[in-house]
């Protein structure tokens, strides 16, 4: 009992770290049509970012009142949002509108490859670590089983941002707006939409939840080189078996993809990587086009 | 079913190719061969184009040839590179047979990214099986030739002359193919699969032919690629890998055979010359190069050649 | 009347609460021209998509020489001898007109293509080029498809269409898109070919000239029902079509 107890916790702890990164990407699928390689980037580049940021904040004195180094975290991503989203968004992708999807998949990878460099200018190659963070929510006693108090602070934000995403979408004005761009683009133009700055929000607000992905989970690891090429990858398998551009289908996703993770490292560690891809393999088999995806009918 | 004029082509082209044996230092004719490898995955990627499809994960198959060359020699002591390639073309055909009909299903993205999928499964799976040597990877002997053992430098040149000729041939195999009747189908499905379909052709079976194609080459190519470097690693069937792939056949485009290789090539001596300038901003370079290609040469290097389609882009 | 070579029984289609076609029964001789009316959304297009495989009926069935092709695919009920054009001509933009033309003739010509035999000899050209005069759009040959005209495009895809060994052929809409002074040469041109060949026809159209002049019967569709099937004279001057359809006060 208590294996799947741990299955289970470990499973969601996962599924909350995938679920943030996760649906920014889809997010930007849904709204821009643009399936985004980057997305990766802009996660390692919000881990760094924080990384710096906290550093920098015990820098300065910071351990008199530790609790700043989360404002430190979240200020990172805000930051990373404001800068990386304008100029992917305005300075590149807004030229593709429209094109071949797949082609836009290249762009998004060219990007990447850039950034990838960029970050090693930037950071160097030697690891950050900022563990402060972590340890400062103490453990939490599970029955017999141990965590840190931290992985549930994960598991908190992505329910956060799942609402937060949810209620922005379906309870403001511009929420639904965005919903009546996704549904189409065409329609909503000549209603008067201001399409262009729709793209650019939701751009940017993608590229805060990737930002915000990295900057949660620097305090877990040792920032490095290689980030976030690990992360697109999962990321990918999650919004593909939810289908893409559907919020609700990146929260179904994460769960089946954290969970089998976990039974698999309990149960197979073997299996670890490969479980990800059989799980979107099979989901896939049975719905070609993911769980949540709106299926459209070609007119002829 | 070659013309008098095409077997001249492929015979002259494999005579400059071979001078290079001749002519070529070591170091570039290490670079050509593993470039024409490469060539070699990237063509069955331009096959799948020509049915508007993009496989992000053919690395899968560059990976399933490399291991089956390297355990097939390690296990039974076979160097033969004939021998070997033909194992591992026979094991990729197979591979290819098994998924093709179930990705000829897929278009776009999920086209792409299924495949990406496969190839990370096999990846993933490399990297934790250890009997196997895990993310080390194997090594392997370097290879004979019909019982010719040379060494050295004959060695290369050896391998150098049988890529070439491995290249000529596939070369000029799949240039028939594409201006064959199921080629002009597979054009024509990437265009308007609907039209295709009620004129009463498979567009599925269109797709499965170049995914298979596409297996047999890649699987080839790792053989080489394996052969050459004397060791290979999971890293054949990383995303990455594969990513480099995808840049090849985009620079090449679609329209010319030709095209890919000399695409192969140019990435080739960009790498080692970045390694060389720029060791530590080698992606950079290549993002850039990418992007300069997706948006002043959309039809690739072959665009430059194909009559029609520059009169298409000077309009 | 000789033996119906389209035998349409009871059939219904339903997009969720919306029904497309219900009692759908009609049954089509061999070598008629029938023509189907009806407003936007009436049921024509969806009969002619049913008929061709691209939707499946909910219920009913559809026979083709007394064979039942219901729910076949395109590619199958097309290798029957069944061809459409579509009301939107579907062709390859990327590829030239004869390149198009060699795409059927190509299909059409061989059930399992050749993966050696090349595509474009001269032979198969010297073919697509004799095809292209026919239909009057030789002189288009070297032209990609977006900077053709709408009466070409529409041309072509019903030559495509044309090209194999064709038993009916359904078109939806042959003059949409089309410069008014084209209608009646390209309907002439087609309906001519059609008939010499003894194809059984059976053509969507809004214009009613057009559908008098050509049809030997009509089918007129309204809220996805067959609300008259008789001569075009005797349709027309129904008091229902007339309300429903035609939209003529008598």
């Amino acid at each position: 009992m208590d294996l799947f107890a741990t299955i289970f916790v470990d499973g969601l702890i996962y599924a909350a770290w995938l679920f943030i990164v996760s649906v920014g990407l889809t997010l930007v699928f849904g709204v821009l049509n643009i399936l985004n390689i980057a997305h990766g980037s802009l996660y390692a580049i919000g881990a760094y970012t924080s990384a710096s940021m906290v550093g920098a904040y015990f820098g300065v004195g910071g351990d008199a009142f530790p609790w700043g180094s989360y404002v430190a975290l979240i200020a990172a991503a805000i930051l990373v949002a404001l800068v990386m989203g304008p100029l992917l968004e305005r300075g590149l992708l807004r030229f593709f509108y429209g094109r071949d999807e797949v082609l836009n998949v290249l762009v998004t990878y060219a990007v990447f490859l850039i950034l990838e460099d960029a970050m090693k200018l930037i950071w160097g190659v030697n690891p950050y670590y900022v563990y402060e963070p972590y340890t400062l929510l103490g453990d939490v006693e599970l029955g017999s089983l141990f965590y840190v108090g931290y992985d549930f602070a994960v598991i908190a934000i992505a329910i956060v941002v799942g609402l937060a995403v949810w209620m922005s979408l379906n309870r403001t004005r511009t929420g639904k707006v965005v919903l009546a761009v996704i549904h189409d683009p065409e329609m909503s133009r000549t209603m008067g939409v201001n399409v262009p700055r729709i793209y650019l929000g939701a751009f940017v607000a993608g590229a805060f939840l990737a930002a915000l992905g990295g900057a949660v989970t620097a305090p877990m690891i040792s920032v490095q080189p290689g980030l976030g090429v690990n992360v697109i990858i999962v990321a990918f398998a999650v919004v593909i078996i939810g289908g893409l551009g559907s919020i609700p289908g990146a929260a179904i996703g994460a769960l089946m993809v954290g969970i089998s993770r976990a039974a698999s490292v309990h149960l197979l560690p073997e299996a670890e990587l490969f479980i990800i891809y059989f799980v979107m393999a099979i989901v896939l088999m049975f719905r070609p086009e993911g769980l949540f995806a709106k299926t459209q009918a070609r007119k002829i | 079913m070659l013309g008098m004029n095409h077997l001249l082509a492929v015979a002259g082209t494999f005579a400059v190719m071979a001078a290079g044996a001749v002519i070529l230092p070591d170091w570039a004719m290490f670079l050509i061969v593993m470039a024409l490898a490469k060539g070699l995955v990237c063509l069955g990627i331009v096959g799948m184009m020509r049915g508007g499809l993009v496989s992000f994960g053919q690395g899968l198959y560059y990976c399933a040839g490399a291991y089956t060359a390297t355990l097939f020699a390690n296990s039974f002591g076979i160097t033969d590179i004939f021998l070997l390639c033909i194992v591992s073309a026979v094991v990729c055909l197979a591979i290819g047979g098994l998924f093709g009909p179930l990705l000829a299903g897929y278009r776009g993205i999920f086209f792409a990214m299924l495949s990406l999928a496969l190839s990370m499964v096999l990846y993933g799976s490399l990297s934790k099986l250890s009997v196997i040597g895990g993310t080390d990877g194997l090594n392997i002997a370097a290879p004979t030739f019909l019982g010719w053992e040379p060494e050295g430098r004959a060695l290369q040149s050896g391998l150098y002359l049988f890529v070439s000729a491995l290249v000529v041939a596939a070369g000029a195999v799949m240039w028939r193919y594409f201006h064959s009747e199921q080629g002009l189908i597979a054009l024509a499905a990437r265009d308007n699969e609907l039209r295709v379909e009620y004129l009463g052709a498979s567009v599925r079976k269109a797709m499965t032919l170049n995914y298979v194609f596409g297996a047999v080459l890649g699987g080839l190519g790792g053989t080489i690629a394996a052969l050459a470097l004397g060791h290979v690693d999971p890293e054949f069937a990383f995303w990455t890998t594969s990513g480099e792939f995808v840049f090849v056949a985009i620079l090449a485009g679609y329209l010319s055979v030709p095209a890919v290789f000399v695409a192969a090539i140019i990435l080739e001596l960009v790498r080692s010359f970045s390694n060389l300038y720029f060791p530590n901003t080698w992606q950079l370079a290549l993002g850039v190069f990418l992007l300069a290609v997706i948006v002043a040469l959309p039809g690739g290097l072959g665009s430059l050649v194909d009559r029609r389609r520059k009169r298409e882009g000077a309009q | 009347m000789s033996q119906a070579i389209l035998d349409v029984r009871d059939v219904q289609k339903r997009f969720g609460a919306v029904t497309a076609a219900q009692d759908i029964t009609v049954q089509v001789p061999a070598g008629a021209v029938y023509s189907l009316i009806g407003t936007n959304g009436a049921g024509k297009t969806t009969f002619v998509n049913m008929v061709t495989g691209y939707l499946k009926p909910n219920s009913g069935s559809i026979s083709f020489l007394g064979r039942d092709i219901t729910g076949l695919s395109p590619r199958k009920i097309t290798q029957l001898g069944i061809h459409r054009s579509f009301q939107i001509a579907q062709l390859c933009n990327d590829l030239t007109v004869e390149e198009n033309m060699l795409v059927a003739t190509t299909i059409h010509g061989s059930r399992s293509p050749s993966l050696l035999r090349p595509a474009h000899s001269a032979e198969a050209r010297d073919k697509v080029l004799e095809t292209l005069e026919r239909f009057g759009i030789a002189d288009h040959r070297n032209r990609l498809i977006p900077e053709l005209s709408g009466g070409v495009k529409k041309l072509l895809d019903i030559a495509m269409a044309m090209a194999g060994d064709t038993r009916i052929m359904l078109l939806d809409e042959p003059t949409s898109g089309v410069a008014a002074d084209e209608k009646f040469p390209i309907m002439d041109l087609v309906i001519d070919a059609l008939k010499a060949e003894g194809v059984t026809i059976i053509f969507v159209e809004h214009d009613m000239d057009i559908v008098t002049r050509y049809s030997e019967r009509v089918l007129a569709f309204y809220d996805g029902r067959i609300i008259a099937n008789d001569a075009p004279d005797e349709v027309l001057t129904d008091p229902d079509v007339q309300k429903y359809v035609t939209g003529v006060t008598a």
